[in-house]
């Protein structure tokens, strides 16, 4: 296993996960599984998901509507296709502004330390404070919820864990020799931080974020849940489950497969996300709680 | 463990202090005039402008932030919008339900993540491992309102074992208890999936030590060489996780309240959600910030007990 010292060279950890851990494999497949049908849902869903009707309200499943229909006759597959679409986008947007801000925030302040230190690490304590899922509600419910809104609340409860990541090995790799160099080189503390130390914890930085992606999602899910998701008529999955869970005595097919679609899913990345963290850095085991 | 204590209090109050200040920034990130959010669209001037000067939105912001930390530093939450009763007799008229349900989940969660964590950990790369690990992950990935209601439809509309409804409020302990039983099974077991995680790992840092070799070669019963030379140097990580997870039970107890219909900060949350009364939400995310920091104080007391040498660092 590579340790935090040798930089330059490590086998690509995405490769070194998948043969190392054959579960893997199951989660690589689903998440690609379920990207091929969020990507391709304009072309294979068999029903438009927003089209009501009202002779075939509450249908159980059938061969026209293969996985039932909701309480407005709208085809449940149709939804969970295009609630992937939602999911995964917020997911992945959301996770990326946090990934960004996180980082910079952790490499400035292991780089300038002193106050800037203080101070960053100050916001990440009471971005802790806070419970997640409440964090994103409160955010959600002040903002009003929306797309654009929703990832903002989501990327703000998981910015703490990168920031974290990125400003442990900052604090030793500027004291690192080839840092030295490029400051005796003259070149300016922001390329410093770009060209030089950034590209050391990158992959850190990525594996990070397929794992708390995750949770991303299970955010996205259970907020949309509670009603502060993408406002309807948008099939969401967390959405759906909202809707069907009036009717739940009745038609449980509104929430089981909205249900079955957002376990795949996290599932799916932290099968992954499991085996990048075993592959990446043992140490990285205590980051996640 | 006195100045240990005191140092590590004295640290508590730069967080509660940018804790408040951070609230009162998001409550004032509301779009637009808050007082129209509130009162809605058909409002009269006199009406906006009576709530406005009853909210202090009227005074300059350096004076409205300086009555916001003196009112939560007293412990003044300001009156609920909706009911027009005080915040805080709003939260602790249904906080016992949360903390009924909390501590049953994670006394749940210990129960049956610290054995089998132990047991996965002993018996490594072997069955139990493999089989533990997989349902550990599996139980990481549900959000707590997936699994409660798959439960709810597996257990109470299926078998019929449990009241779909609860009737906890009027009924006597033994409704109260047949109640409780789904929604803490549902929590405990999302935290015992996490506690056996870290207690696994935990575990075989500890197993591989070389005290624990000596005490296997001097002789030591398995069963005394796993508890006594083992679990008790684990335990660190594990009150950490332990510690660690109380915000992220906090959420998965208003998913779970909201679920099985139980009354609870779950519901007054979706109340207060539905009818815009933002003091409340103000009130209940200053009380939540503050129970989460004093756990995390706790947690850290709590070290210095199991581990003498935190004392002296």
């Amino acid at each position: 296993m590579s340790s935090a010292a040798a930089v330059s060279v490590r086998p690509n950890p995405l490769w070194q996960a998948l043969r190392k851990n054959r579960l893997s494999w199951v989660g690589v497949a689903l998440l690609l599984l379920i990207v091929g049908v969020a990507l391709l849902a304009p072309w294979i869903a068999p029903h438009d998901p927003l089209q009501q009707n009202i002779a075939y309200r509450l249908d159980p499943p059938s061969s026209d509507y293969w996985l039932g229909t909701d309480s407005y006759g709208r085809d449940v597959l149709s939804r969970l296709m295009y609630g992937a679409r939602i999911s995964l986008l917020v997911g992945f947007v959301s996770i990326l502004i946090a990934m960004v801000v996180g980082s910079a925030l952790g490499i400035l302040a292991g780089y300038v330390g002193g106050f800037v230190d203080q101070l960053v690490m100050g916001l990440v304590d009471v971005l802790l404070s806070f419970p997640a899922l409440l964090l994103g509600l409160m955010v959600a419910a002040m903002l009003g919820a929306n797309l654009h809104n929703l990832i903002i609340a989501i990327a703000l409860t998981e910015i703490a864990p990168f920031v974290r990541v990125a400003r442990a090995p900052t604090i030793s790799l500027k004291q690192r020799d080839f840092v030295e160099a490029g400051r005796a080189l003259g070149f300016g503390p922001w390329r410093l931080m770009g060209v030089h130390i950034l590209p050391n914890m990158i992959s850190d930085v990525i594996v990070l974020g397929s794992m708390w992606m995750a949770s991303a999602i299970r955010t996205e899910a259970s907020l949309s849940f509670i009603g502060l998701g993408v406002p309807p008529p948008t099939a969401t999955w967390g959405g759906m489950i909202r809707e069907g869970f009036e009717n739940i005595l009745d038609a449980w097919w509104l929430v089981v497969f909205p249900c079955a679609a957002i376990l795949a899913t996290v599932l799916a990345l932290n099968l992954l996300g499991d085996a990048l963290r075993d592959a990446i850095d043992p140490k990285l085991r205590s980051e996640r709680s | 463990m006195m100045r240990y204590t005191i140092k590590r209090l004295l640290l508590a109050i730069p967080t509660l202090w940018a804790m408040l200040t951070a609230v009162f920034v998001l409550v004032r990130l509301v779009p637009g005039d808050p007082a129209a959010v509130m009162l809605g669209d058909q409002a009269s001037a006199e009406a906006l402008n009576a709530l406005r000067h009853r909210l202090g939105l009227d005074l300059p912001l350096s004076t409205q932030y300086v009555d916001f930390m003196r009112d939560m530093l007293t412990g003044n939450f300001g009156t609920s919008m909706a009911t027009g009763r005080t915040v805080l007799s709003e939260i602790t008229q249904v906080l016992p339900w949360t903390i009924q349900l909390t501590l049953a989940a994670v006394l749940l969660g210990v129960l049956m993540g610290l054995p089998l964590g132990v047991w996965a950990a002993v018996k490594r790369n072997a069955w139990p491992d493999y089989l533990g690990r997989i349902i550990s992950l599996a139980g990481l990935s549900f959000p707590a309102f997936v699994s409660g209601i798959l439960m709810l439809l597996a257990f109470a509309i299926q078998l019929r074992w449990f009241p779909v409804i609860g009737s906890s409020v009027s009924g006597g302990w033994a409704a109260q208890l047949r109640d409780l039983v789904l929604p803490a099974f549902n929590l405990g077991l999302i935290m015992a999936a996490y506690v056996m995680r870290v207690t696994r790992s935990s575990m075989l840092g500890v197993l591989s030590e070389d005290y624990v070799r000596t005490a296997r070669a001097k002789g030591v019963k398995p069963f005394r060489l796993v508890l006594r030379h083992g679990l008790r140097n684990a335990l660190i990580p594990i009150i950490t996780v332990v510690g660690l997870y109380f915000g992220t039970l906090i959420g998965n107890s208003v998913l779970t309240e909201i679920v099985f219909n139980r009354p609870g900060i779950g519901k007054l949350i979706l109340g207060a959600l539905n009818t815009r009364d933002y003091t409340l939400l103000q009130g209940l995310m200053v009380v939540f910030a503050t129970c989460v920091i004093v756990i995390n104080i706790l947690t850290d007391l709590i070290y210095g007990f199991v581990d003498p040498r935190v004392k002296y660092k």
